[in-house]
């Protein structure tokens, strides 16, 4: 577990009051320079032209059938894949390293575009249990609705659902974006411990429980709040962001967000891990 | 504990339960009939890598409504894989006798017999009486019978193996009804046997059933509550609970969306069942929606399961679907 210190020099993001601590030692943040974005790449990864477009029916596939043809696809520097008939399989899409245009035309079941890092995703139907886990950057786009844990343990990227999703959202998320046009279920938020959540309808109980930091921004009714899950002040910058952010989502471009409920952690609850060997002792 | 701590077990524990157990499946068309057996064994064939130590279906017929049927056993299935002890199939002779000595004694007339394998039976009855708990219990106090169902269209049937394989064993392809509720079993918390198996008969109510995913982590203080009140449970699977938990509701006057809506607070533990009734089907959901279910709605047709796959098998064209929400229930009528 990094130090947690408070520190006077604020980034943009601090500054917001999207989170506020700074993690040091191992665990020390680190941030890319954009502009040597272009040098880092993963081993096995492709150079793909988006210009260069092929579809791929995976009706009569296995999952792990389709997700090597994809990867051989990109191999061969396809940098637009539309995938036809999905029919509700589970696990399609998953480990792609790369930057990639990948479109399905229809629906995905349970653990769909896991562990993804850089593709651009649009699904034309609905997604099923934990899509997109572990995305780390690049863009997932849903146009119908979601399962439950959508977005878990996501540490970037944008994640949007033009529909409503199940319980769980964002659990234990760790960066990035997660934006719900419709109603969003039970536990949304759940641990998350820094990022963003905007649902623009409403919410189901125990919003934000046990939240470590981060922000949720609802724009309907919340069903309840969770432990430590707190109102917080939604400034002139949250709103500038969220305007900005529903837009390039291609979501609720005309929504009010001057009367979104700003939710953050209470910070309560921080001093758990100091405790929790005791806690340990006292259970065993 | 601290809540941290617990909500970290929480988390593990919905992870690992939403990769490792039981399906169900359950459809209703509205104002038509179907081969629902064809299309649920297609439906629970799609989940049977959810576990296939058992496979179990509640059909509900067209049939005159005249007659009960009822689906009975006179022992367990003893094949590979079986929790139960072999016996000789002339101690399944003698239990058919007595439960035909039984059956004459309290002025049922047998319409139609059919035995389908050595320890299952389907017997079509004339039977005038309303109450079926004081008949119930007659037939089962031959040791080693349970009634599996009974009812004026519903049939359930289970046994061991995946869904293709109890439908090939029963041959119930080719039975058309309205709607049908199914269940594909990986045995965690009792035996391998049918009569863990799912669907549970609402005991003693006629044609009602339930199948049921998840955990019930109350289970024996609400056992122990209702078997002080007279109810009857035959197995140790948690899941029968639900059955009995709604029958006894239903007994104290509640319609079944009162009873289903009762349960969100009585029974704890993670779950999502279905209820059927001769004319109508339902689905729970726990507050924690921490159990799947994906769920299609059309004016003509209702069809929902653990998997968006399983309503694939019946309706392989694009669709829209959802996940029900937490807490959420909803009954439909045929």
């Amino acid at each position: 577990m990094a130090n947690i210190k408070s520190v006077s020099k604020k980034t943009k993001a601090q500054a917001m009051g999207m989170h506020t601590e700074v993690l040091t030692g191992r665990t020390q943040q680190k941030f890319f320079n954009p502009d040597e974005a272009e040098n880092f790449y993963y081993f096995g990864t492709y150079d793909v032209d988006f210009n260069k477009r092929t579809d791929l029916d995976v009706k009569d596939m296995t999952a792990a059938d389709a997700n090597k043809e994809i990867d051989n696809l990109m191999s061969q520097g396809y940098g637009t894949i539309v995938i036809k008939n999905p029919q509700g399989k589970h696990s399609i899409g998953v480990g792609i390293l790369n930057k990639l245009n990948l479109i399905f035309e229809g629906s995905l079941g349970y653990f769909g575009i896991g562990s993804c890092d850089g593709p651009i995703v649009r699904i034309n139907g609905r997604v099923g249990w934990s899509c997109a886990e572990n995305l780390m950057a690049g863009k997932v786009v849903i146009e119908k609705n979601a399962g439950s844990c959508f977005g878990a343990a996501i540490r970037g990227g944008d994640l949007i659902c033009k529909g409503s999703v199940g319980a769980r959202t964002g659990i234990d998320m760790k960066g990035g974006t997660i934006i719900i046009g419709g109603d969003a279920g039970a536990f949304t938020g759940f641990m998350m411990q820094r990022g963003r959540i905007i649902i623009l309808g409403n919410v189901g109980i125990n919003l934000g429980d046990s939240m470590y930091d981060g922000t949720i921004f609802v724009g309907g009714e919340i069903g309840s709040y969770g432990s430590d899950a707190v109102d917080a002040e939604l400034t002139k910058s949250d709103q500038d962001w969220l305007r900005r952010k529903l837009k390039v989502a291609e979501i609720g471009e005309n929504f009010d967000v001057s009367k979104m409920k700003k939710i953050v952690a209470g910070k309560k609850l921080w001093n758990y891990d100091n405790l929790e060997p005791t806690e340990k002792k006292g259970a065993i | 504990m601290g809540s941290r701590y617990v909500s970290r077990l929480l988390t593990i524990k919905i992870r690992k339960e939403e990769k490792y157990m039981c399906g169900i499946a359950g459809l209703i068309h509205r104002g038509k009939s179907s081969k629902v057996g064809h299309e649920l064994q297609g439906m629970l064939q799609a989940l049977k890598h959810r576990g296939e130590d058992s496979t179990g279906y509640a059909l509900y017929g067209d049939t005159d409504g005249k007659n009960f049927i009822m689906r009975f056993k006179v022992g367990e299935n003893v094949g590979e894989g079986s929790t139960s002890v072999a016996e000789d199939v002339s101690v399944y002779d003698e239990r058919k006798k007595i439960v035909d000595t039984y059956l004459n004694e309290m002025g049922a007339k047998i319409i139609k017999e059919e035995r389908i394998l050595p320890y299952s039976l389907r017997y079509e009855i004339e039977y005038n009486k309303k109450d079926l708990l004081e008949f119930s219990q007659k037939i089962e106090s031959i040791p080693g019978v349970e009634i599996l169902s009974m009812g004026k269209s519903l049939e359930v049937i289970k046994d061991l193996g995946n869904a293709k394989m109890v439908c090939d064993r029963y041959n119930l392809d080719k039975l058309v009804g309205t709607h049908a509720i199914g269940h594909a079993r990986m045995a965690t918390e009792s035996g391998v046997d049918i009569k863990s198996a799912h669907p549970f008969w609402g005991y003693p109510f006629s044609d009602v059933s339930v199948v049921h995913n998840g955990q019930l982590t109350n289970y024996w203080n609400n056992r122990r509550a209702l078997e002080n009140k007279g109810m009857r449970f035959m197995s140790e699977c948690d899941s029968e609970l639900i059955a009995v938990y709604l029958a006894e509701k239903m007994r104290d006057g509640a319609s079944l969306e009162e009873g289903m809506k009762e349960s969100l607070t009585g029974l704890d533990g993670v779950f999502t069942y279905f209820v059927a009734t001769n004319d109508s089907l339902g689905m729970a959901k726990d507050t924690m929606a921490a159990k799947p279910l994906v769920l299609y709605e059309s004016d003509d047709l209702v069809a929902m399961g653990s998997e968006e796959i399983a309503i694939r098998s019946i309706l392989p064209q694009e669709i829209d679907t959802y996940d029900p929400f937490d807490g959420e229930v909803k009954v439909w009528q045929i």
